[in-house]
């Protein structure tokens, strides 16, 4: 049966003007291997769930919040205590924001691992990487939205790294921080970034990303491929989809439990005249770099400690993004023990310093 | 009309549309560009301030944060009597510092940087010393300025 046929008038109609049977057609086409590490396949489609309870909480959020140093914890105090139901959806996208950036991790930490950013999909690395980064964008810009101390110190913290940058870095912090110290001007700019330009940015990659997912299809393991492919697929719609959604479903209930029970806290109102709080400490997504520049002695060949960290992070993440250029072997559609333990490593290094973070006294 | 196929009228209209784009390119990133850096705001010219503090306010061994200009500043009186000020904002990334009794030290409880009663950085990630201001306590003002 011609797609036309088991369809009614109105698809027909809608079919004669915007296509609807290529769309079909794209859809059908869509298949997913099964195999042992299928699993991880349903990240990426979660972190993108996460994204959009993001978009939909914080259209939400923009109704009652006030973008200036004078309103902007109150206008969040008014919200939490007086508007019906302000604190469960301030604290959806709070959760869901750190939800997104634990599961975009999984998702990145899994490609990386079971090599899946080799030919042709390398460019579909680079536009995951690069949303990695406006994640974290979103994370730092809309941490100091709320006004409290926290967040003034954690950004005077944040933007003060940029202007270790060398050269560039006095001009960079000030074009951030719009001014010379955190101000109210930083708040506005920030605000601006984190409703508008980032969700620009990353709509816009998160359909490239998209497209290129369709284009090549998902990705198979290279010991699956070399034990001759995998034995079964499944078609995306809607029998992927179907499982999508139930991990969608779980994850919106436990954003609602977390909500529920863990609240978004407010804190103090930020005062730039009192000292940055005993115990400060960064979103847990930074916690690492954190605590490196905890440890880093004031003078390292010549050059300020945190200048080193600052390059060190800097060339991290470009190692990171170009991670498919520099693994020649799977570039030849071979197996990379180097690059798999080189992921490894930076999950230990990562998860040890997050761990020490939190548990290394903070005034010794 | 005649088909002309002239490399050279080829080159000129390349050249003229893609200098074209260039220039309509570089009249709106310029607006954009300085747009987007803050206009430089008179830098606080406060030499001297006069605190709203009393010297009875800042008992031995602890320390105040005050107003200097838009900055923090840190009064400190030494278990031994002596007052004396600091810039309070941290020379490694930036955070304002605060008295640590328990230690009689200047701390930055960011990155956990400590400061001597001099101002000197002596353990932790901050490279430089805390700027040091002048304290001139006459009768029951405290003045501080810059530049000892």
């Amino acid at each position: 049966m011609s797609p036309a046929e088991e369809h009614g008038a109105l698809w027909r109609w809608l079919d004669r003007r915007i296509g609807l049977a290529d769309l079909e057609y794209l859809a059908r086409k869509k298949q997913v291997p099964i195999h042992r590490h299928t699993v991880w396949y349903y990240f990426g489609g979660m972190t993108l769930f996460l994204f959009t309870i993001q978009v939909a909480t914080g259209i939400l959020l923009l109704f009652y919040y006030r973008p200036s140093a004078e309103e902007a914890y109150e206008s969040v105090q008014f919200l939490m205590a007086e508007v019906e139901f302000g604190w469960l959806i301030r604290s959806i996208h709070a959760w869901a924001a750190n939800l997104m950036i634990f599961t975009l991790f999984v998702h990145l930490f899994s490609v990386l691992l079971l090599g899946a950013y080799r030919a042709p999909r390398e460019v579909t690395w680079f536009s995951g990487v690069a949303l990695m980064g406006l994640a974290m964008g979103f994370g730092f810009t809309g941490y100091l939205l709320p006004w409290n101390e926290l967040a003034y110190f954690a950004t005077k913290v944040g933007t003060e790294i940029t202007g270790a940058v060398p050269l560039a870095g006095p001009f960079l912090r000030r074009l951030l921080r719009g001014g010379d110290e955190v101000t109210g001007a930083t708040l506005t700019r920030f605000y601006g970034i984190h409703v508008a330009v980032l969700p620009a940015l990353t709509t816009a990659l998160v359909g490239l990303h998209l497209f290129l997912v369709q284009k090549h299809g998902m990705s198979v393991p290279l010991d699956v491929e070399r034990a001759g492919g995998p034995a079964r697929t499944m078609p995306f719609v809607p029998s992927f989809l179907l499982r999508d959604m139930v991990g969608w479903l779980a994850a919106l209930a436990g954003l609602a439990a977390l909500a529920a029970f863990f609240p978004a806290e407010l804190g103090r109102k930020a005062d730039p005249f009192l000292p940055a709080p005993i115990g400060i400490k960064p979103e847990w997504y930074f916690m690492f770099s954190f605590q490196t520049l905890k440890y880093l002695p004031p003078r390292i060949l010549g050059l300020d400690g945190e200048v080193v960290g600052v390059l060190g992070f800097g060339l991290g993440a470009l190692f990171l993004l170009l991670i498919p250029v520099l693994d020649r072997r799977a570039a030849r559609g071979e197996r990379s023990r180097l690059f798999f333990w080189i992921g490894v490593a930076i999950i230990v290094y990562m998860a040890v310093l997050t761990w020490l973070g939190y548990t290394a006294s903070a005034t010794k | 009309m005649a088909h002309v196929d002239d490399p050279s009228r080829r080159r000129f209209v390349d050249w003229f549309l893609g200098g074209s784009v260039g220039a309509f390119l570089l009249a709106v990133l310029y607006p954009v560009s300085r747009y987007l850096v803050p206009p430089r705001a008179g830098e606080s010219a406060a030499g001297t301030v006069t605190l709203a503090l009393k010297p009875d306010d800042v008992k031995p061994n602890s320390g105040q944060i005050f107003k200097f200009g838009s900055r923090p500043g840190i009064l400190v009186r030494t278990a031994g009597g002596e007052l004396r000020a600091f810039s309070a904002v941290c020379t490694h990334l930036n955070c304002t510092v605060q008295y640590r009794p328990d230690l009689s030290q200047i701390w930055c409880a960011c990155h956990n940087g400590h400061f001597d009663l001099n101002g000197k950085n002596v353990e932790g990630p901050p490279p430089r010393p805390l700027e040091a201001f002048t304290v001139n306590a006459r009768g029951n003002q405290i003045v501080v300025s810059k530049g000892a």
